[in-house]
């Protein structure tokens, strides 16, 4: 398992001898977007279309005296008011969480959050149903918010989720991993112990398209089709199935084109559930579209971290042990979208990249008045939050012992031969060749040489930092033995059928927003079969199409459907081998494969291929016996393991000492994704999750008040990065094919998300020569940071 | 209140209130649904339109105000010659993933290059820093405009090797 570098790739090898597969195709989506008929659930229009409209609540906390609709309703243009009492008679007040506790579809004894949803209205136009939100007359008994986690769990704080039985606290879940006893031995013979309180801020995904559904109850034929901002389309048709106990083959789930995803749109939101009933009172299709205020205050946010990190070493640099406490607020619900085993994600891999001898950490979760969510934002899982920890930690202990921050790592990251490596947390690392990947990103940023121009920038009072970070990923969930979401098991269907032409249909139960699936699958399976990338059609987003399976977060499109539609190829070619052999009367075991056709062993010229084959598959070919007609498979994929992608990440960053303000003046990034299928997708996939750490870095926050007031609700407060804030990206790469995966694909989607925060961090702690200040690194928290210190944001 | 507006080169009439926007005139009254909506607050820019000629954000002008004017939307940049080239250099440098904010940034391209059809990295930047894209980092947006910037004439050369490639 060597890393090598793209010039061995497919991408750069001339045309005649490239696989007809993988390299830097152009995508085939990007006709239909460059001419704007790219079609997004707003663009939905049906006849006799009404449109809703969410009341949410203006407190964080409140108990509902009354609520007068009557107004409302009179309305001339409100063909429906429905409220938390209307739904309790349908049994759908409250729905799950993805996380197994309840949530109110619309408030029928409390709101819990400022931007809860209170009452839905269904007009006949967009503007009527905002207008009536006016009309409807909510009484409030305000009660105290919990907003500060840290005061969750005192004796006296307000019970937030009163609606469960017997419930006395905000308390959710104590999680742990690792090995308590050994960790507190390693400490306790380390000679440098380095401790640090961080907190990871609340944060929101906030794609461009906002969140939103067209809901169209057929009232003949009983059939609901929901075009839905979903990443999930399969995983939320059996939970309305399950939850509204509507029949799963009456329910149809669409997921057109999606305008951005990161993780905002896994869950079910009240919103959809509210058009759905609104299409069955008023029998007509019922759009509802939130606005970005309601996407920003009540749908899914991520992170909102308090860690307690410490990390143990000897005086010469051996990292030994590392140790974590984490204060989780998972707002008024518990509502993140994980696998439901493992409540803190996959934060397991707080142990990093690094070869140390034991670490142990505790993860307590609490209420808060605050909205629900948690994991989103392309965090693949918590890891975001865990990669940020461990390598945060990593330049404490390089500051504390005065050693350089890349040194330091290279000293302890995990050696090539130690792969497969089972970590201290019981998770088994596939493949990797750390050394080398971070030895890649020093060079290509001219480390040493960034080092001697700090050195003197900063004899002239000049701020220059440099911050490195190394994370480990884990995506690719399942396997499904261990890994489910409410008991549906995290395994892929993929379906493949070639026609009589030879030209091919895959359909995945996976659903893009933007990562180009027409276009990579389609490459995957001309890899393994041989026929032309634009022979090939993908289907994908509409559950009556395709089969099932768990959708697209936390990075699995690749590792899990990507080895889907890989297998499912492979069977095909398995049975064009036997259609081939009866074509050219040999037996099978007579035949060899190369891209695209079955030839006789020594015997090049006599073949016959995929598409030859595929036209007597469904021709009057004589099959041998057992051999069904026709060129076509279906696979389940169950991936055996997760994987491990990786990167070294170096950015660069000048300080303006009289203000604060941080400019990021380059960001070298070297992925290691595995086996690479288009590098343009790729690096377009690193380009986007490395704004997003810099936005999160020295931007993003979702703030509130002590009352609970959210003061991020529009794009004017909760600020994202510019094309003026973001540099020009300097990529490498390295290969390190998973062992495990079909092609040895490892999945990219969140990787430059998940690695970028702590580098940006690491590099304005640098320049300013501050152990520690929590994100964002505004410029008013730089100054204070640089002048006294900097208390953590609320 | 009626108004009537050019809209890609033809005088569109429609019965309107006084308070709907040109966003929601274009997408629900004319169905031109590339343009597309974002934020309501005049930050994110998906709704970029050529008012005039300039880029404007037609979520905050009122349909009424658009009245005898002249709006160009990405349906229009395609004309019977092809492509225009900076619809082609989204696709060569790979500039958009999800495609939601692409209408806009390329309509803010246009207009970039019908004043200065050799601008810098840095104006290239500037033009496009009142709109937000989620996905691309803006680097292969950047790139897009350069590539337009290059092929006035809008036709991919294919002997060019050029990707969007990030060695550094």
């Amino acid at each position: 398992m060597t890393a090598v570098t793209e010039s061995a790739e497919t991408g750069s090898a001339p045309a005649s001898e490239r696989p007809v597969g993988y390299g830097r195709l152009k995508r085939k989506e990007d006709p239909r977007f460059v001419r704007g008929k790219g079609h997004y659930v707003d663009d939905v229009q049906l006849p006799g279309m009404l449109h809703g409209a969410v009341l949410r609540s203006p407190l964080a906390h409140a108990r509902i005296v009354s609520i007068d609709t009557s107004a409302a309703e009179s309305h001339p243009k409100v063909r429906a008011v429905i409220t938390g009492a209307a739904l309790e008679g349908l049994g759908l007040a409250w729905m799950p969480t993805l996380s197994m506790d309840t949530q109110a579809v619309l408030a029928t004894d409390k709101v819990r959050f400022q931007g809860q949803e209170v009452a839905f209205v269904v007009a006949e136009d967009h503007y009527a149903a905002r207008d009536a939100l006016e009309l409807i007359d909510v009484e409030y008994e305000p009660l105290p918010p919990v907003i500060n986690a840290r005061h969750a769990l005192d004796a006296d704080a307000p019970v937030i989720r009163d609606d469960l039985e017997g419930r006395t606290d905000n308390h959710i879940f104590d999680w742990e991993a690792g090995d308590k006893a050994a960790t507190d031995e390693v400490f306790a013979r380390a000679d440098v112990v380095v401790t640090q309180e961080m907190l990871y801020p609340r944060v929101h995904p906030a794609p461009l398209e906002t969140c939103g559904c067209v809901a169209d109850m057929d009232p003949v034929d009983g059939k609901l089709t929901l075009w839905e901002t979903t990443q999930a389309p399969h995983a939320h048709r059996t939970l309305y199935a399950m939850v509204a106990g509507l029949p799963e083959q009456k329910i149809r789930v669409i997921s057109p084109d999606i305008g951005g995803g990161f993780g905002n749109k896994v869950g079910i939101y009240p919103g959809y559930v509210c058009a759905v009933v609104g299409s069955i009172l008023t029998k007509k299709p019922v759009k509802w579209v939130e606005d970005r205020s309601e996407n920003l205050m009540s749908t899914s946010f991520a992170r909102d971290y308090h860690m307690r990190g410490e990390i143990a070493a000897t005086r010469e640099g051996k990292i030994l042990g590392v140790r974590v406490k984490v204060l989780a607020d998972h707002g008024a619900f518990n509502g993140t979208a994980q696998p439901t085993k493992y409540p803190a994600g996959f934060f397991h891999i707080f142990t990093g990249s690094y070869d140390i001898e034991a670490a142990h950490c505790q993860v307590t979760g609490v209420y808060t008045n605050k909205a629900p969510g948690g994991v989103a934002y392309a965090c693949s899982f918590r890891v975001t939050e865990a990669v940020y920890l461990v390598e945060r930690l990593v330049d404490c202990l390089a500051d504390e012992l005065g050693q350089d921050p890349a040194e330091l790592r290279m000293r302890n990251l995990l050696r090539p031969e130690q792969f497969p490596y089972e970590n201290k947390t019981g998770w088994e690392y596939d493949s990797g060749d750390y050394p080398a990947t971070l030895r890649k990103a020093l060079d290509l940023a001219g480390y040493d040489t960034l080092r001697r121009e700090q050195a003197e920038r900063r004899a002239r009072g000049e701020l220059m930092g440099i911050g490195l970070s190394f994370f480990t990923e884990t995506v690719g969930a399942g396997p499904r033995k261990h890994m489910d979401i409410l008991g549906l098991g995290m395994a892929d269907g993929c379906e493949l059928r070639v026609h009589p032409t030879g030209k091919a249909v895959v359909r995945l139960s996976v659903q893009s927003q933007g990562q180009g699936h027409e276009t990579t699958f389609a490459q995957i399976v001309a890899e393994e079969l041989g026929i032309p990338p634009e022979d090939i059609e993908v289907v994908h987003g509409d559950t009556d199409q395709t089969p099932f399976g768990l959708g697209t977060y936390g990075s699995r499109s690749t590792p899990v459907s990507g080895a889907a539609a890989a297998v499912v190829a492979r069977k095909v070619r398995d049975k064009a081998r036997i259609i081939a052999g009866a074509m050219l009367e040999v037996t099978p075991e007579d035949l060899e494969w190369e891209k695209g056709r079955w030839f006789v062993k020594g015997d090049p010229g006599t073949a016959r291929t995929i598409q030859e084959i595929a036209l007597a598959a469904h021709g009057a070919l004589e099959l041998p016996e057992g051999v069904e007609g026709h060129l076509e498979a279906t696979t389940v994929y169950n991936p055996p393991n997760l994987t491990f992608p990786y990167g070294a990440y170096l950015c660069v960053v000048d300080v303006d000492p009289g203000t604060g303000e941080v400019k990021v003046r380059r960001f070298v990034a070297v992925d290691d994704c595995g086996t690479r299928i288009n590098p343009m997708i790729i690096e377009g996939q690193v380009h986007g999750g490395l704004a997003d750490g810099v936005g999160m870095a020295l931007m993003e926050i979702i703030s509130f008040d002590e009352d609970g007031n959210c003061l991020s609700g529009s794009f004017m407060d909760y600020l994202v990065p510019t094309a003026l804030e973001t540099p020009a990206w300097e990529l490498g790469n390295t290969v390190t094919p998973s062992p495990h995966h079909p092609i040895g694909a490892k999945g990219v989607g969140e990787s430059a998300t998940v690695g970028s925060p702590a580098a940006v961090v690491n590099a304005v702690m640098d320049a300013i020569g501050v152990r520690h200040a929590d994100m964002p690194l505004t410029p008013g928290r730089v100054w204070q940071a640089m002048h006294g210190g900097v208390e953590p944001p609320q | 209140m009626q108004v009537t507006i050019n809209v890609n080169g033809e005088d569109r009439t429609a019965e309107v209130e006084a308070r709907h926007l040109l966003v929601r005139f274009l997408r629900d009254d004319l169905g031109l649904t590339g343009t597309h909506w974002g934020c309501d607050t005049s930050n994110c820019g998906t709704c970029v339109v050529l008012f005039d000629g300039e880029p404007v954000k037609s979520c905050t002008v009122l349909a009424a105000m658009a009245a005898g004017h002249e709006v160009r939307t990405v349906e229009s940049l395609e004309t019977g010659d092809g492509l225009d080239p900076v619809q082609q250099g989204f696709i060569e440098q790979h500039g958009l993933q999800c495609g939601f904010c692409t209408p806009g940034m390329m309509m803010s391209a246009r207009a970039l290059l019908d004043r200065n059809p050799d601008p810098s990295e840095q104006e290239i930047r500037e033009a496009i820093s009142g709109q937000l894209c989620r996905c691309t980092g803006y680097l292969n947006i950047v790139r897009a405009v350069q590539w337009a910037a290059r092929h006035p004439a809008g036709t991919a050369n294919e002997t060019e090797t050029e990707t969007a490639g990030s060695t550094p």
